[in-house]
């Protein structure tokens, strides 16, 4: 019978399947970061075990540390215990630790496809919920809890019902300008926030073909706010070249026989799934969010819909139903976040902004996903370019993203971000956040409200 | 993991859609590296921003169960949500539906989450805000009690029944069955 990619991943991962039981499902690879790992250690200590397949983890810092020069010391005292801990934790148990300086400490999803750690065909969790970025290689990655990390660290295994399978169609070619983050925030505003939940999705089409594997990333990175467990693409030729000459993907003398079982990886003719979203993208407009949820995008020629419920979201945002999204002013603007952190997106932002200055009153962070692609921009000038534009070019991390550390949006303020998230109080308490592409955010930063790119040419 | 058998408690009604893991605890309270000290900080957000925030009500004080809509726990992956909610005392969560890590998180430290339909859910939401209503809620029978009303019947997976009853978590069944 022909299957899907998500089934045939699911299927080589079963290792126990008992009537009634959730399978015990085979965990290839974990990825690690001071927020949501030390207790997982500790249950592991207070247990008597140990970590059964360190060579399977990597770990580095993302989510609590400063993004400012001086970052190595760290000011607050519980960040700087989370950080040390990881340190004691992963060198006990022999896990490869990516820290500052080590050429790739970075967002844990920015980091592990740059070391070519993610692969085809594997199965990753992480303690985060945008574990799903990793789906863009053709592997089944999802996020898990504390819990789950120790399951992980202890056994190689979780406890998983076999999720539902749902496929995104996206058909025609992207208009110039239009990038992946408009593409996933349609998706996420047209089947909603809860729309994806139980399943996994595979994306296919001939957008998906066509983009590169930043553009794969900020797709799958986002599946998690519609829901769903995990997002994927099946591998190609552009999955190969991207991974060929990473430090953890196959060698020379393993290349060939890897991409040929990779090339196994993909869905067979003739499958079927639970579920199935076509929709055509050749006309796509720049997409805004403007409430507390992702769900609530709009196109930015678009005025703010009158939903039911909306009492909270139009008086956390203050804006009104009716109201156009365009020329709403912003203090602030984020570039950065494992969805729009990458190479790619610094460079769409810094076309944007060349010879151009970041409006007055507004500040802007633009925070690299890694140290490898920090590294990359300042070869390329990029940074340059960044601070030419008054914009400030920090060190890697999670930053604003969500806030953990001292990057925070100031209460009231009004930041348009690349960020995933515009929760209540996300970027910080009282902040109202508006996400949107990198080439958006950076065109909102020259003009000091809510705009896209060709009102800055 | 603790066990969960039975619960009589006051209702607190949250009358939310997808209220996220961020509203449950923010990430600014997320640097401790131990399990400990997230109650204090539940719902803080909304909290500080709504004198009239549901929490603040004192009719509600001391409640075990929570009442809320659908999508609960959506948002990041932290299970320290989880955590933050055991905490402060919550026993049960009745919604109309859950994102699938927070499910996962909660089973996995006895955190009773009831799944409801909208209806349902419509129904006790009403009652739960209009006066202050005891539920009694029993794993074994799969049953929650309202006041003299019949009582409702909740699905719950077995699996997952038989290891909250036994206090049973997934890390035993886990070495077992991957050391064979």
């Amino acid at each position: 019978m022909p299957r899907n990619l998500i089934e045939k991943i699911w299927d080589a991962h079963v290792i126990q399947q008992k009537a009634g039981h959730p399978a015990v499902f085979e965990i290839d690879k974990m990825l690690l970061h001071e927020v949501t790992s030390a207790q997982a250690f500790d249950e592991l200590s207070q247990r008597g075990l140990s970590v059964r397949y360190p060579k399977r983890i990597i770990a580095t810092l993302d989510h609590s540390i400063p993004t400012d020069k001086n970052r190595t010391i760290i000011a607050d005292d519980a960040a700087r215990v989370q950080v040390e801990t990881l340190r004691k934790n992963t060198q006990k148990f022999g896990i490869p630790l990516y820290d500052f300086g080590s050429q790739h400490q970075g967002i844990v999803h920015v980091v592990g496809p740059e070391l070519g750690f993610t692969l085809p065909g594997t199965t990753i969790v992480c303690g985060d919920s945008h574990t799903s970025t990793h789906g863009a290689f053709g592997a089944m990655a999802f996020g898990v809890g504390t819990s789950e990390v120790a399951h992980v660290l202890a056994t190689g295994a979780i406890l998983q019902y076999k999720p539902k399978t749902m496929k995104v169609e996206f058909n025609g070619m992207l208009p110039a300008g239009i990038t992946a983050k408009d593409v996933i925030m349609k998706l996420i505003a047209t089947i909603g926030v809860g729309g994806a939940k139980g399943h996994i999705i595979e994306y296919v089409g001939e957008a998906i073909r066509a983009m590169s594997m930043e553009a794969r990333m900020t797709i799958c990175n986002m599946s998690i706010e519609c829901g769903a467990r995990a997002g994927l693409i099946a591998p190609d030729e552009t999955t190969f070249a991207y991974l060929k000459g990473r430090p953890y993907a196959p060698t020379e003398t393993g290349w060939e026989s890897a991409v040929k079982a990779w090339r196994e990886w993909v869905s067979d003719s003739g499958c079927t799934y639970d579920h199935v979203v076509e929709m055509n993208v050749s006309a796509l407009r720049p997409m805004v969010t403007w409430g507390i949820n992702p769900e609530q995008a709009i196109g930015i020629d678009d005025c703010i819909p009158q939903i039911d419920n909306g009492e909270q979201a139009y008086a956390y945002t203050k804006l009104t139903a009716g109201q156009p999204i365009r020329n709403q002013p912003i203090q602030w603007a984020f570039v950065g976040s494992c969805t729009n952190g990458r190479i790619e997106d610094l460079r769409l932002a810094a076309r944007v902004l060349q010879g151009k200055h970041v409006a007055a009153g507004v500040t802007m962070y633009v925070v690299p996903g890694s140290e490898q692609v920090m590294q990359q921009a300042i070869l390329e000038g990029l940074d340059q370019i960044f601070i030419a534009a008054g914009a400030q070019f920090r060190m890697p991390g999670c930053s604003m993203c969500l806030a953990m550390n001292a990057d925070k949006v100031p209460p009231g303020a009004r930041c348009i971000s690349t960020s995933n998230r515009n929760f209540i109080g996300r970027q910080g308490p009282g902040s109202i956040t508006h996400l949107a592409s990198p080439a958006t955010v950076a065109a909102s930063a020259i003009k000091g409200m809510i705009t896209c790119v060709e009102d800055v040419l | 993991m603790k066990s969960f058998h039975q619960v009589t408690s006051i209702v607190m009604p949250l009358d939310m859609d997808n209220v996220d893991t961020d509203m449950i605890i923010p990430a600014q309270f997320l640097t401790k590296v131990d399990r400990k000290g997230y109650g204090e900080h539940v719902f803080q957000r909304l909290r500080e921003q709504d004198t009239h925030f549901v929490w603040h009500d004192v009719r509600y004080c001391g409640a075990e169960i929570l009442l809320t809509r659908a999508n609960f726990g959506c948002g990041s992956s932290r299970e320290h949500a989880v955590w933050a909610l055991q905490q402060a005392g919550i026993q049960v969560v009745i919604a109309e539906s859950y994102s699938d890590i927070f499910y996962n998180n909660a089973v996995k430290n006895g955190l009773l989450v009831i799944s409801l339909s909208a209806t349902e859910i419509e129904a006790l939401m009403q009652k739960a805000k209009q006066s202050v209503m005891a539920v009694a809620i029993d794993l074994l029978s799969q049953t929650m009690v309202v006041g003299t009303e019949n009582p409702i019947h909740f699905d719950y997976d077995p699996f997952r029944k038989a290891c909250l009853l036994k206090g049973q978590d997934d890390l035993d069944y886990l070495l077992e069955a991957t050391h064979g």
